[in-house]
């Protein structure tokens, strides 16, 4: 029943999935179908192996060592900022830190940016789309600031509301922080248009690309972003690496995160100096090994080229959208024209749970839930979705895996 | 006589033993032992009757009937309400004293841990902290009467 014509693609998709070790799998009992990559996506061998290969040959700690490792490692690491700055096309690599990950990118800003810069009074804009760690990190510096959290209504299609964000824009906005795609719902963001009109108020605005990085194109300095966030695990790349680029005027006015090494210049008990951008915010021994193989996540993307994966994903999305459409008791939740490749839904009469659960019975790895964004959950009146989420290596015959699996709980849970 | 918490037990293992260990006629079993469950007033869903821990919601009602704990619950996810249905068959209707020492081997032995996952089995864990604090609480009860 599958109509694989719908799909036409210059990639060689079985050649792709042949470079992710974890896809050949059974889980119980079937052959898995993984569909969870808005969570975290999974690890081609390029990227594994250069873990691997950091371990064994190279693993120093980087920068002040003069021995040969060091200078390896220090080379490695350095060559992944690099590959960051062309990724994102930022100005310069010193405008790239490493962090653990998104959330903790998002929290350095709320920390060293808001304190510093935030007042009483003041007000910080997020979206009804963000995801819990887009919202919590500023209502606790707003919170002890005394400033305000506003956030952009969502409208009934998952997109959000430009014309209640302009009325929402004042001379108190201080920073606007939405995300470029949501993670619930897969709704592409109008970053460009938001950043110019905040800009026009004389805020500043981070975006949280957690979701975006591994499905768009991204070019901050297009974009005239002035933070810009996401995670090396949600696009083939290692866990515990995050990146979050700042543009120069603005971390160099920011106070350090935290203290220890690598951060300083000089330290004496009366006064210490700081390092220059971005080693002010790197403090302590970074994530050497995954930040190293993070670069071939980066080689990856390249080499299989980010518009040929948006243009697969796209046809994905678009295939099992009509074909959850097709079934009774199915509701997307979610339908603004520009979607990432996710889509989330309920089914009348179901508990996401149980259709999880189920789900993962049939070898479907689906996420169900909140998806860490409880407000959004509030605004559609429901306690969470089951969400599926597409990468490059997912195919249209695991989609019909999917909806046939769906079709046969469906059918056994409501009789 | 009624059967022992031992005797339910080994009935349970038994039943689940047929199922060769799949795992959608495992997750089927459980939701049809969900719809076996005695019903749960309404009224009796309230925040304080809410077993914390679980991923999805249950409720949780224990009446203390002569010397004997009477255990109702409910669950909005089909299959949380079927292990919880199961606690109730091996637990309702005991004293006290033997709901808190009862040792509760089927979970191991059915899978239950393998087959629920961890998140799951936490919230099954609570389900059972939960009903030996009821056993506790009733033990004075009982010895006061
Ligand atoms: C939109 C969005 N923002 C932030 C995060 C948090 O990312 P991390 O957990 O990698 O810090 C996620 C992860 O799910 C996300 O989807």
């Amino acid at each position: 029943m599958s109509d694989t014509s719908v799909v036409s693609t210059q990639l060689d998709i079985e050649a792709i999935r042949a470079e992710f070790p974890v896809l050949h799998q059974q889980v119980n009992g079937k052959p898995l179908v993984y569909f969870d990559n808005a969570a975290t996506n999974q690890k081609p061998l390029q990227v594994i192996n250069a873990l691997k290969h950091h371990y064994e040959a190279d693993n120093a700690n980087i920068h002040r060592g003069i021995h040969t490792l060091a200078e390896r490692s220090t080379t490695a690491f350095e060559d992944t900022r690099k590959a960051v700055q062309t990724f994102i096309n930022a100005n310069e690599a010193e405008e790239i830190i490493f962090t653990k990950g998104t959330t903790e990118s998002i929290n350095l800003v709320a920390s060293s940016w808001g304190r510093k810069f935030l007042q009483s009074g003041d007000e910080i804009i997020v979206s009804g789309l963000e995801h819990h760690s887009n919202i919590v990190p500023w209502q606790l510096i707003a919170q002890e600031k005394g400033a305000k959290v506003r956030a952009i209504p969502v409208m009934e299609n998952g997109d959000l509301d430009i014309a209640a964000f302009s009325q929402l824009l004042s001379d108190k906005t201080r920073l606007v922080a939405v995300n470029h795609a949501s993670n619930s719902l897969g709704t592409i963001n109008p970053v460009k248009q938001i950043i110019e009109m905040a800009h026009a108020r004389g805020a500043k605005v981070l975006i949280d690309g957690a979701q975006a990085s591994s499905h768009l194109p991204i070019d901050v300095q297009q974009l005239n972003a002035d933070f810009y966030a996401f995670s090396a695990h949600k696009m083939y790349g290692p866990t515990g690496v995050g990146i979050l680029y700042g543009k120069r005027s603005l971390l160099e006015k920011m106070p350090p995160y935290q203290g220890g090494g690598e951060m300083i210049k000089e330290v004496s008990f009366e006064k210490t100096t700081f390092n220059d951008i971005p080693y002010k915010f790197e403090a302590g021994t970074p994530n050497i090994a995954d930040v190293v193989a993070f670069k071939a996540a980066i080689d990856f993307i390249n080499r299989v080229g980010k518009e040929h994966i948006a243009q697969y994903e796209e046809q994905l999305l678009t295939y099992a959208t009509s074909q959850l459409k097709n079934i009774e008791g199915v509701k997307i939740i979610g339908e603004a024209l520009h979607k990432v490749s996710v889509v989330s839904f309920v089914v009348e009469g179901i508990h996401h749970f149980d259709l999880g659960m189920w789900m993962d019975a049939k070898g479907v790895a689906v996420r169900t839930g909140h998806h860490c964004t409880q407000p959004l959950m509030d605004r559609f009146c429901i306690e969470g979705t089951t969400r599926a989420s597409f990468s490059v290596y997912n195919t249209i015959e695991e989609i019909d895996v999917f909806i046939g699996a769906l079709k046969d709980i469906i059918k056994k849970l409501k009789p | 006589m009624s059967q022992s918490i031992q005797d339910v037990q080994n009935e349970i293992i038994e039943e689940f033993s047929m199922l060769d260990g799949d795992m959608e006629m495992t997750i089927g079993y459980v939701m049809e032992l969900g719809e076996t469950l005695e019903p749960l007033e309404e009224e009796k869903k309230t925040e304080e009757n809410i077993v914390k821990g679980c991923q999805s919601k249950v409720w949780l009602d224990a009446q203390l009937q002569g010397d004997k704990i009477h255990f109702k619950a409910d669950s909005n996810t089909a299959i949380t309400k079927g292990l919880v249905s199961i606690l109730v068959r091996i637990l309702s209707g005991r004293s006290p004293k033997e709901i808190v020492d009862a040792d509760l081997f089927f979970i191991d032995k059915v899978g239950l841990n393998r087959f629920i996952g961890t998140q799951r089995s936490n919230g099954l864990g609570a389900m059972i902290k939960q009903m030996k604090i009821y056993g506790l609480a009733f033990a004075t009860q009982v010895k006061s009467q």
